[in-house]
């Protein structure tokens, strides 16, 4: 037992952990345990929360910046909003959050990360992903519904899709124009890891489809190991047919059957 | 010692805030003004005397978290 002198946060987190993995598998089943972040100025954080707990049934814990430790986690999101109100640059403050070391941590491990809006441009500024995100050509902040095509339907987050399947899906930002030097660009585009674009509701990839003159239409990219995804596009924002839209649903579902092992023969070239 | 330092878009690299200007310093006549870039000025004071370390520290200060190098440059001046 442990005495109240040692008692932390730590313990209390690496008891809980032990107890949920080994103790009571069965009570826990095929359940998942989702991290979601929260950083301050999240504002899409209980969005992501309500879809892996109310509407997928998963386990999911919110997670303070401030936090060092990950146990037992098996997914993270990181969530879109204003992280440190986008001061200096978006996602730019966030990246030193204490929690960072151990998302990149556990990314570095294989763990499935999944970064949206605010939370791509963290993964960005973090270099969990390539690339940098620019101010909207138009420089408007746009929040709208859009079309984007899954251009790569064999990763851990879109595998419940089909390929080139066109969805309906908002965007809300002022910073989604997505910039990479030529030669990453000609590596992700060789190795797939260009995983949603901007089209048009026909699945055409076209420049006026492009709402924020994003490179190559690129509103979604994976890292080469296939685990680190981000998108500017909000799929929690569209995951319920009840709220007149669920195209969204299955990026946390592609995570889920991922997580359970049944997700498609997935297969990342150079991975 | 106080460090000055600017952060831009690379050249190259599109700036629509800069465009947005310039395509109003147009409309307002100035017909002679092009390639307008907007950056962001930041003012540090350090608690150094050396000059030699002083540059070190701000060098790493905006490589690490100043500008994003992908997008933009920085310069800056110690006094």
């Amino acid at each position: 037992m442990l005495s109240a002198e040692s008692w932390s946060r730590e313990n209390a987190l690496s008891l809980v952990s032990a107890l949920s993995t080994q103790h009571f598998p069965s009570a826990l089943g095929a359940m998942m345990k989702i991290g979601v972040v929260v950083f301050p100025g999240s504002n899409c954080d209980h969005d992501c929360q309500h879809i892996f707990k109310d509407v997928l049934g998963q386990y999911v814990e919110m997670i303070w910046h401030k936090e060092t430790l990950l146990a037992g986690l098996d997914a993270i999101v990181l969530p879109g909003g204003f992280s440190y109100g986008d001061y200096l640059r978006t996602g730019a403050i966030a990246r030193f959050s204490p929690v960072m070391g151990a998302v990149k941590e556990f990314a570095k491990k294989g763990g499935l990360v999944l970064g949206i809006c605010n939370g791509f441009q963290i993964l960005l500024e973090a270099g969990l992903l390539p690339g940098a995100m620019l101010r909207n050509k138009s420089l408007h902040f746009i929040c709208k519904d859009l079309s984007v095509k899954v251009e790569n339907a064999a990763t851990s987050f879109t595998s419940a899709y089909e390929s080139g399947q066109v969805l309906k899906i908002p965007i809300a930002h002022a910073d989604g124009n997505y910039y990479t030097d030529p030669v990453t660009l000609a590596a992700m585009q060789a190795n797939a890891q260009i995983v949603l674009r901007y089209c048009t509701p026909d699945g055409k990839v076209t420049p006026e489809a492009n709402p924020n003159g994003s490179l190559d239409n690129i509103a979604g990219i994976i890292n080469a190991e296939g685990n680190v995804l981000g998108m500017m596009p909000h799929p929690e924002r569209c995951a319920e047919a009840v709220l007149g839209n669920d195209d969204g649903k299955l990026v946390f579902l592609s995570m889920l059957e991922a997580l359970k092992g049944k997700g498609k023969q997935l297969k990342m070239v150079g991975a | 010692m106080k460090a000055k330092i600017h952060v831009t878009l690379k050249q190259g690299i599109l700036d629509p805030q800069g465009k947005a200007i310039e395509h109003a310093l147009d409309s307002l006549g100035f017909k002679n003004a092009g390639n307008v870039r907007v950056g962001k000025y930041m003012e540090v004071d350090l608690d150094e005397k050396d000059k030699a370390k002083a540059e070190t520290q701000v060098k790493s200060m905006c490589e690490k978290l100043l500008a994003n190098t992908i997008v933009e440059e920085y310069r800056y001046e110690l006094g």
